[in-house]
């Protein structure tokens, strides 16, 4: 690869499969609305995430209010503070995350980047939009009906979730468990569309290590998605069965308020195992598409090749694969058997270190790079710091002795929200800043931008970092208010009135984001084609946007991988995928590199 | 773009400023109160490998953002694979990673091997309050089930079990234990999850509905300490407090004899249950003569 090729088209394999017949529709609705075009679907997709985001930022922004002030803001009731943790959590982290890195960046980047026209299954596609729609009106639904949404914690755990100490106990519990049904439908119909994509529709001499590390880390995201949530869904089937026909799937014997309840014999721990079985592989869910997004925000704007592409594609399989064997860590002081939390312990600190090889690559990126500090490298910049720190505090909590102490404080909801929701939220405004010029041809507006990134990036950091040593402490996670006790300091309350003036702050600063990009979609800067001078396929459509069926006539054909930034002997600093080895343009001054 | 200055300063602040933070922190472990100092070990040296990787990667990413600044008549290095440098890596985090998970494992081991000479208590969680329950002379604890609880019989003992006669009760929020003694805490839930936590003793374990799950510790010095519910029980959750007193084994001996034991409780009841009768069938008498001096 250290050359600028020797493959003609003569030599590169013919397609193995016939090009797909596209649908070509004709009105606007079915242009617009009922649309199979997967970069419709992903607009649609991301649309829809990004607006219920917004509903989980206001209910993120009442919790800290109540927490921060405790005494100032009475409306806010325990009843309704158990309500807004639940369905933020759950908004965040699946009809927020999920859909946006999967339906949102999935669709849109998938057909583009490994050179299709569209999805393999476009009338699929476009019914698991939909479905998803549905799932979130669904969601939305449970504010609505007698006892509002359930108050059980995102994690639903039984038998609390389903008995009438928990808010929302009835009906809310009820539409959040068929929300989550219709989700995991409309999911598996897009998780088929983008593996089968990926695997058949890859145009001729893309093979699967040509691929951006984007496209890997939402494929392999999209495989797990596909083996997990069938444990989220058997588990959600079987406690509205609990709930509404009285089974004993998870319900032991109880006493309920003084009265004998006739439930027997069930296990609480089984739904936890199905649970988590899920829950884990579902952060990786989250996680490896930003993985994958970000090698490329950084290789592009660092002009260099992704340092150790190989090792890169083999660390996200094998966190893939780990990730099914980790789930117990999340239920170290759960009452299971002790013995399995030497079991879990291993694995999760074994699956640190192909996490930590994509920590020091990404890094070495940047070393002999020639870095230009835009907007997306700025933020990817962030997310590594973020992550390496959300990382690392996921090591105190994987090792199970040191879990005990820290369960359920505040250490934990510090950790997952840095690794989780600060850094990939992090890897996504670097993704809309770089693609935007893709999907409208103009920049995002860069002072505001630049307001953006370091509002977001400082202010996350403050919230999260102190929030650890809550937890620290002892403060439990999940209080409405934690009265006098002996051993909190008062300064504590202090720690937490900053933590929410911060926090409302960084939602201010994702206000002016979303006024950004209906602004520049208008008015923004006209960025021309590959204004960031990109190597990977979907910056080299010959439409801008990328027009109905991407490519025009010609499927492209690949002759490098997505890499090939500073070659030697170029006389361009990078050489697109589908550019032959006799059209690049060679230098006969050789220039200046990084080593001399 | 940004000044590369500015990036890579941000960069330096936000490593030394988080070293600093943690150095001086007022918020940190409360001083322990039980025999597991090892956890805090752990702790610690998980705080010195991370923090020293931690700081290293932010510092090395602030001079590459400097040094490596875009210039137009330079060319990064091409350089897709270092396999040296890539297994150097590899093998130096499996060494931090194995050099954390070994001492983990070893406090972790102890955490479950409970030791012969621990006495047994149990804690019994509903929503939202705690009792306990000591085994009483015999050592042994009666044998529970839900269905035997009721509101004379709180704690559900079988009462034809002769190991639970003197069982002594604790119908309070609040229990007091002996210093310097190991305890095998016994968890049992009779409604939903919850957990028992006191963050000085740092040991902490679930209560789950339909099993029996426990922990250990030993009692390392006198004090009034804090019970705080660790797992997510409904709308009380929070205000599931408690205390746990540790004193000498002389005034825990006089708290003890205090108490009732469950024959007692029983007893109580009886007495309780036969009074109201008497006065049920009392007013019942006076009714009947009412009505038939009417007729």
């Amino acid at each position: 690869m250290a050359d600028v090729g020797t493959v003609g088209l003569e030599q590169v394999p013919p397609a193995e499969v016939e090009e797909m017949e596209l649908f070509h529709p004709k009105s606007f609705a079915t242009k617009y609305i009922w649309s199979q075009d997967a970069k419709i679907i992903a607009v649609q997709y991301a649309g829809t995430a990004v607006a219920i985001g917004m509903v989980g930022l206001v209910l993120s922004w009442l919790m800290r209010l109540q927490l921060g002030f405790p005494e100032s803001f009475s409306f806010i009731s325990a009843k309704d503070y158990y309500q807004f943790i639940t369905m933020h959590g759950m908004i965040m982290v699946i009809y927020l995350l999920t859909a946006l890195f999967l339906g949102g960046f999935g669709n849109y980047l998938i057909p583009l980047m490994v050179g299709a026209r569209d999805m393999v299954f476009p009338y699929v596609n476009m019914l698991s939009y939909w479905i998803f729609l549905l799932a979130v009106l669904v969601l939305m639904a449970s504010w609505f009906v007698p006892g509002g949404p359930t108050g059980a914690g995102w994690t639903l755990y039984p038998p609390q979730a389903i008995l009438s100490g928990t808010p929302g106990s009835n009906a809310g519990i009820t539409l959040m468990l068929i929300s989550l049904s219709l989700f995991i439908i409309g999911f598996t119909m897009g998780g088929l569309n983008y593996v089968v994509t990926v695997l058949q529709a890859r145009t001729r001499g893309m093979t699967m290590m040509r691929l951006p590390l984007t496209v890997w880390g939402i494929f392999v995201a999209t495989i797990l998605a596909l083996l997990a949530f069938p444990a989220l869904f058997v588990g959600a089937v079987m406690m509205t069965l609990d709930k509404m026909l009285g089974t004993s799937f998870f319900m032991p014997a109880i006493v309920e308020m003084g009265q004998q309840l006739t439930y027997k014999g069930g296990s609480p721990l089984l739904f936890q195992h199905l649970f988590w079985f899920f829950g884990h592989p579902e952060v990786y869910i989250v996680a490896l598409p930003a993985f994958g997004i970000v090698s490329d925000l950084i290789s592009t704007h660092a002009r260099r090749n992704i340092f150790g592409y190989r090792l890169m594609v083999w660390a996200i399989v094998v966190i893939g694969g780990l990730s099914f064997v980790v789930w117990a860590h999340h239920m170290y002081v759960s009452g299971m058997n002790p013995y399995f939390g030497f079991f879990f312990a291993t694995t999760t600190l074994i699956i640190a270190v192909p996490t930590a090889i994509k920590v020091y690559n990404w890094v070495l990126t940047l070393w002999k790079g020639n870095i230009q500090l835009t907007l997306p490298m700025m933020f990817a910049i962030a997310f590594i710091i973020t992550f390496l720190n959300g990382g690392i505090t996921g090591l105190f909590l994987g090792n199970v002795i040191v879990d005990v102490p820290l369960s359920d404080t505040m250490f934990v909801v510090a950790h997952f929200h840095m690794v989780m929701g600060v850094a990939p939220i992090l890897v996504i405004f670097g993704a809309i800043y770089h693609w935007f010029p893709l999907m409208t041809g103009r920049f995002l507006h860069t002072g505001l931008g630049k307001f953006h990134f370091w509002v977001t990036f400082l202010g996350a950091y403050l919230i999260y970092f102190p929030m650890h040593y809550l937890g620290f402490l002892g403060v439990p996670r999940r209080y409405y208010e934690l009265k006098d006790t002996s051993f909190v300091p008062d300064s504590a309350a202090d720690l937490n009135a900053f933590i929410t003036v911060a926090a409302l702050a960084v939602g201010f600063a994702q206000i002016v984001f979303i006024c950004n990009i209906f602004w520049s979609a208008y008015k923004g800067k006209p960025s021309g084609k590959n204004p960031w001078k990109a190597a990977s396929l979907e910056w080299q459509t010959p439409g801008l946007p990328p027009g109905h069926g991407n490519w025009g006539k010609e499927l492209p054909v690949v002759y490098r991988w997505a890499y090939d930034y500073a070659v030697p002997g170029a006389k361009d600093d990078f050489i697109p995928q589908n550019v032959a080895p006799d059209q690049v343009e060679m230098d006969s001054d050789r220039k200046e590199t990084a080593s001399t | 773009m940004s000044n590369r200055w500015i990036v890579s300063i941000v960069l330096l602040v936000v490593a030394v400023g988080s070293v600093v933070f943690h150095l001086m922190t007022p918020w940190w472990s409360t001083p322990i109160a039980s025999n597991w100092g090892q956890i805090d070990f752990t702790i610690n040296l998980t705080f010195w490998i991370t923090g020293v990787i931690y700081v290293a990667v932010i510092l090395f990413m602030a001079w590459c953002v400097y040094k490596y600044r875009y210039r137009p008549d330079r060319r990064a290095e091409y350089e897709p694979e270092n396999k040296k440098l890539e297994i150097w890596l590899t093998v130096g985090t499996t060494l931090g990673v194995a050099g954390l998970l070994a001492p983990g494992l070893i406090v972790w081991d102890k955490y479950v091997t409970v030791p012969k000479d621990a006495s047994e208590v149990e804690v019994v969680g509903k929503q939202w309050e705690w009792s306990y329950r000591f085994p009483g002379k015999d050592g042994k604890l009666g044998k529970t089930a839900i269905r035997f609880i009721n509101s004379d019989n709180p704690f559900g003992i079988d009462p034809k079990d002769p190991n639970g006669k003197d069982d002594i009760l604790i119908e309070d929020t609040g229990i007091t234990l002996p210093v310097g003694k190991s305890y095998k805490v016994l968890l049992r839930s009779i409604d939903v999850l919850h957990d028992f936590y006191v963050p000085q003793f740092r040991a902490k374990m679930d209560l789950v509905p339909g099993l029996v799950t426990y922990f250990w510790f030993t009692t390392t010095r006198r004090g009034t300490f804090d019970i705080l519910c660790a797992e997510l029980c409904g709308v009380g959750h929070h205000a599931m407090r408690g205390k746990v007193s540790v004193v000498s084994l002389a005034d825990f001996q006089k708290y003890l004899g205090e108490q009732s034991t469950f024959e007692q409780s029983q007893k109580e009841a009886r007495l309780r249950n036969e009074k109201k009768e008497k006065e049920k069938a009392a007013k019942r008498a006076v009714k009947d003569m009412k009505q038939t001096a009417r007729n």
